[in-house]
């Protein structure tokens, strides 16, 4: 009886400390940082006012990242890439580095796959999202969510 | 001076869809970052990557600060003719590097 006491106050002795450690690991000092609304901004300085609808696009990206300085991710569009129906362009923003673009492919028939693969930095925990161009003029998008333990870009030396 | 890695097979048949990878060294400095004396370390990186078949595009890129130091791109073509590969990355401070790779088509 005793023993289950001890063992009670430990977890809850655990728990305290683990508590203590996820929140101070989550107190970060913020720099200005792209924001969902600035990302907005960026997309629509892309796209313009077209509409975006979600699918054809797969983004892969790890759902949880120890070292924000290198990520990979791979895009994917769903996509016959002839001469008629292609992808123009794959655009990659995020929400909370310091500025929301993050790459932009251009592609065409003769790439054959919709399929490109890079290496990208992310600074904090946020989402990534990937939007497609088609030849018609129709866009897609997917997006990702991203846990980063070690953030990038903006640690100083 | 930035060296370059390229993976272009050597040999492909005609109408396949090949896969070239390219890695470049490169610091990729984001210009948010201050040194230890506050003072701003102002931005380098590579802008935009060009590669293309025989003289016509078939890929290029937009690069931003978020993609990580030594810009790996992976991507795909068709085979459609024996001949050249070239590779180009532009950027900050006039950063200029090329690079090609031949292909036998059959």
């Amino acid at each position: 009886m005793n023993r289950g006491r001890k063992t009670v106050t430990t977890r809850r002795q655990f728990l305290a400390v683990a508590g203590g450690v996820a929140s101070t690991a989550f107190v970060i000092v913020r720099h200005a940082s792209a924001t969902p609304a600035s990302m907005a901004s960026a997309i629509r300085q892309v796209i313009g006012e077209a509409v975006v609808q979600p699918g054809k696009v797969q983004l892969e990206v790890p759902p949880l990242v120890e070292n924000g300085n290198t990520v990979s991710l791979t895009v994917s569009v769903a996509s016959p890439m002839t001469a008629a129906d292609h992808v123009k362009s794959i655009h990659i923003f995020n929400e909370k580095n310091p500025q929301p673009n993050v790459v932009a492919f251009h592609l065409g028939p003769r790439a054959g796959r919709a399929q490109v693969s890079t290496r990208i930095r992310l600074a904090d925990t946020q989402t990534v999202i990937a939007i497609a161009r088609m030849s018609d003029g129709s866009l897609w998008s997917a997006k990702a969510d991203v846990i980063v333990t070690l953030a990038a870009c903006v640690e100083d030396l | 001076m930035a060296s370059a890695l390229i993976n272009v097979p050597k040999k492909a048949k005609l109408g396949d869809v090949i896969e070239i990878k390219t890695l470049i060294s490169h610091i990729m400095e984001t210009g948010f970052r201050h040194s230890t004396t506050g003072v701003p370390i102002p931005r380098d990186i590579i802008t935009s990557f060009v590669c293309t078949y025989n003289n016509e595009e078939i890929f290029r890129a937009v690069l931003y600060p978020a993609i990580a130091a030594n810009p790996f791109f992976m991507f795909t073509t068709i085979a459609t003719e024996s001949g050249t590969i070239k590779f180009t990355w532009q950027g900050d401070n006039g950063f200029l590097a090329t690079a090609s790779a031949s292909i036998t088509v059959e």
